[in-house]
């Protein structure tokens, strides 16, 4: 069930700012603690970041997900770049294709609750991240 | 989003005051190192309290701001970290590795002026 949802399209490093900003403000709506916002806003950051740096423009979508017990926020990063060859691979600390830290997609799953990703070799990458509210 | 760069005595002092773009990051080290030559400065302070996402990015500006400061003979202090965001920082493993932190703008400058009495 999700009746919020935000679309962001990331398309330069400026986006990366409005993005997170938009999730901090949905999950302080939602009654994340300061504390959470944080860490979902630098998820998202490095969400954005990653579609900025491999795949140049893609989008992130801010949803409010409810099951019967509690709710929380999803975070959906999706873009039609060059997709990942080895995710297992990209799921280790200090992985990068990049030159860049590579410390993305493992530091994100540490950021977050749930971490799935999908990535298709010339097709793309969508990453699904979650925060249930405690 | 420019960030402001003050000059107190041999201090120069940027202090972030809103989100910054990577390329407002990037203006900010280039206007740092610029000003540590131009006003020939022995330590620089960058006040992150404003700053509520610390990301791969941005750390590594701040790490590369200090390292190339230091080949320019002087030292630099990051002061007001928030606690949220370090936490974030400590769960993405991102560190700041040898660069000086302080709790906040005074414990920076008291820092530097220490630093300034044992090489002077």
């Amino acid at each position: 069930m999700s009746d919020v949802e935000i679309r962001v399209p990331i398309n330069s490093d400026q986006d990366i700012v409005g993005a997170r900003q938009k999730g901090r403000t949905l999950a302080a709506e939602l009654g994340f603690s300061a504390a959470d916002a944080t860490l979902i806003a630098t998820a998202i950051s490095e969400l954005a970041r990653n579609i900025v740096s491999y795949a140049r423009r893609g989008e992130i979508q801010l949803q409010r997900i409810q099951n019967t017990v509690r709710q929380g926020i999803v975070v959906i990063a999706s873009d039609q770049g060059p997709g990942i060859r080895d995710v297992a691979q990209a799921l280790q600390d200090g992985f990068s294709t990049s030159g860049s830290l590579g410390l993305g997609l493992p530091g994100v799953r540490r950021l977050m609750d749930d971490f799935e990703i999908a990535s298709i070799p010339g097709q793309g990458t969508t990453v699904t991240v979650r925060k249930w509210r405690p | 989003m420019e960030v402001p760069i003050l000059k107190q005595g041999k201090v120069l002092i940027a202090t972030i005051q809103a989100a910054l773009s990577d390329a407002d990051l990037e203006n900010l080290r280039r206007g740092l190192v610029e000003q540590v030559v131009k006003f020939r400065s022995l330590g620089v302070i960058v006040d992150v309290t404003s700053m509520d996402v610390m990301d791969s990015f941005a750390s590594r500006t701040l790490r590369e701001i200090a390292h190339m400061i230091r080949l320019r003979g002087a030292e630099t202090v990051i002061v007001g970290i928030q606690p949220e965001v370090a936490l974030a920082m400590v769960q993405l493993g991102l560190t700041l590795e040898d660069v000086a932190t302080a709790l906040d703008l005074e414990e920076g400058l008291a820092y530097l002026n220490e630093k300034f009495k044992t090489t002077n």
